[in-house]
């Protein structure tokens, strides 16, 4: 298990570490201030933070040193003129997504934006340049909308570690894209999806993937939690199978992870229907499957079982090895030594939890 | 020569911030100027695009502009511009 993770919460970037059998804090930066996506680069050690000042704009911080110094890098801009659609101009709305580009391009960073934009560095994060082929591509200004936003946003990138040119994005709404060249040409990857939401369910574009991961022992397995549905793919997206439950709990929900050394065992966490976001009948659990999403298992040992009222944002449930934590949206924040079995309270008392990440 | 005034909000992000006498015919060519002597601070104000980000305010001897596009509005040589946070958010 890696020993540290990294929190983005509505109140500032937290990082905990593991010492003596016990989470503490390590470092508490940006307090009082949105931080959207807290990320750290596996290849450098370098943090990163994606902050959401409301007044002041969306800002882009890193850190050499683990939080202890900061430094402000030009948050991605969209070009002068550049429009959401016609009449609404383009600007860098929120931060919602961040992913290194492999080991074979060390200077190369991705981001995903709302609204819609997808950033590319190839200087380690010093400045960001939008990926115009997505953004002009023929479906987005008609065929994308808000979801979980207010204007489509980029909420996965997935980089595959065998060919570090193929990338998969994740949008709410429009659905997952594929491009394996790097970002100048891309294509869609729907098919199989749902969008119940739509008058027209199986429409080129317009699904609402709320998070995308990949398996790393095999990135061709793909898993994603969706509005409509838990969908797994084994051929890198090219179809995507409905592997939810039907009355159980694994259906909804906004998060997914798998694990690192087995691309069928994979977690979710259940929240209840669309209409009202809450733990379902205010329990609060975690689903496992370990067979490829035939079965999943409810994981409720140590998590609040009634008046409870926390679901979990898309990019705040993570695994490493054996471990597994969450933090939700009432500031719960849980971990799990043994794939979810059995259940620890880290702290029930932070902010607004936004993103977690396990980092060395 | 218009003097620009800060919220005191700003002087978490920009050190030392003071009222500053500043050059210009615009409110941009003010905005630009103060950006040489806080560098980045303009993109705390205005947007990418070059709006007034929404949750911004600025007024021009107590009033409160009109043009938060292109940011037009006139001041004088003895103006005081005040850029000031709108009270929003939790």
């Amino acid at each position: 298990m890696q020993k540290t993770m990294l929190l983005g919460t509505r109140k500032g970037l937290i990082a905990y570490h593991f010492n003596k059998n016990k989470w503490t804090v390590e470092n508490l930066s940006f307090e009082g201030a949105p931080v959207s996506i807290a990320y750290a680069d596996p290849r450098t050690g370098t943090w990163w933070a994606c902050i959401d000042y409301g007044h002041w704009g969306v800002k882009l911080h890193r850190s050499t040193d683990r939080g202890k110094t900061w430094e402000e890098i030009t948050a991605p801009a969209y070009p002068e003129g550049e429009e959401i659609k016609d009449g609404i101009p383009a600007t860098t709305r929120y931060i919602w997504a961040m992913a290194h580009g492999g080991n074979k391009y060390p200077s190369r960073l991705w981001i995903g934006t709302d609204p819609g934009g997808l950033f590319l560095s190839e200087d380690a994060g010093n400045s960001f340049q939008l990926v115009e082929t997505l953004w002009r591509h023929p479906t987005r200004k008609d065929g994308w909308f808000g979801g979980g936003r207010d204007q489509p946003g980029i909420h996965s990138i997935l980089v595959d570690p065998r060919n570090e040119d193929r990338v998969h994005i994740g949008i709410s709404c429009a659905g997952v894209f594929e491009t394996i060249d790097a970002g100048k040409t891309w294509a869609l990857r729907n098919a199989g999806m749902r969008a119940d939401f739509l008058p027209d369910p199986s429409a080129e574009t317009g699904y609402d993937p709320h998070i995308v991961v990949a398996a790393p022992t095999n990135p061709d397995v793909l898993w994603q939690q969706n509005h409509c549905g838990i969908f797994r793919s084994d051929d890198g997206a090219k179809n995507w199978i409905d592997v939810g439950e039907t009355e159980g709990p694994a259906r909804f929900g906004f998060a997914i992870a798998v694990a690192e050394d087995n691309p069928e065992q994979a977690w979710v966490a259940p929240a209840d229907s669309d209409m009202t976001r809450t733990a379902i009948k205010g329990a609060l659990c975690i689903c496992r499957t370990d067979d490829n999403g035939k079965t999943w298992k409810a994981l409720r040992n140590g998590l609040p079982q009634e008046n409870c009222f926390d679901i979990v944002y898309r990019h705040a449930l993570a695994t490493s090895r054996d471990a597994l934590a969450f933090g939700t949206t009432t500031g719960n924040f849980f971990f799990s030594p043994d794939r979810g079995d059995s259940w620890q309270t880290v702290n029930n008392y932070l902010p607004m939890i936004y993103s977690v990440q396990f980092v060395e | 020569m218009p003097t620009v005034k800060f919220t005191y909000a700003l002087n978490r992000f920009f050190k030392g911030l003071k009222d500053t006498p500043t050059e210009g015919n615009t409110l941009k060519e003010v905005l630009k100027h103060i950006d040489t002597r806080y560098p980045g601070i303009r993109n705390y104000i205005l947007d990418e695009q070059g709006s007034l980000r929404r949750h911004v305010n600025i007024f021009i001897d107590g009033t409160l502009i009109n043009d938060r596009t292109s940011l037009s509005d006139k001041f004088s040589e003895k103006s005081e511009i005040y850029i000031i946070q709108a009270l929003s958010g939790g």
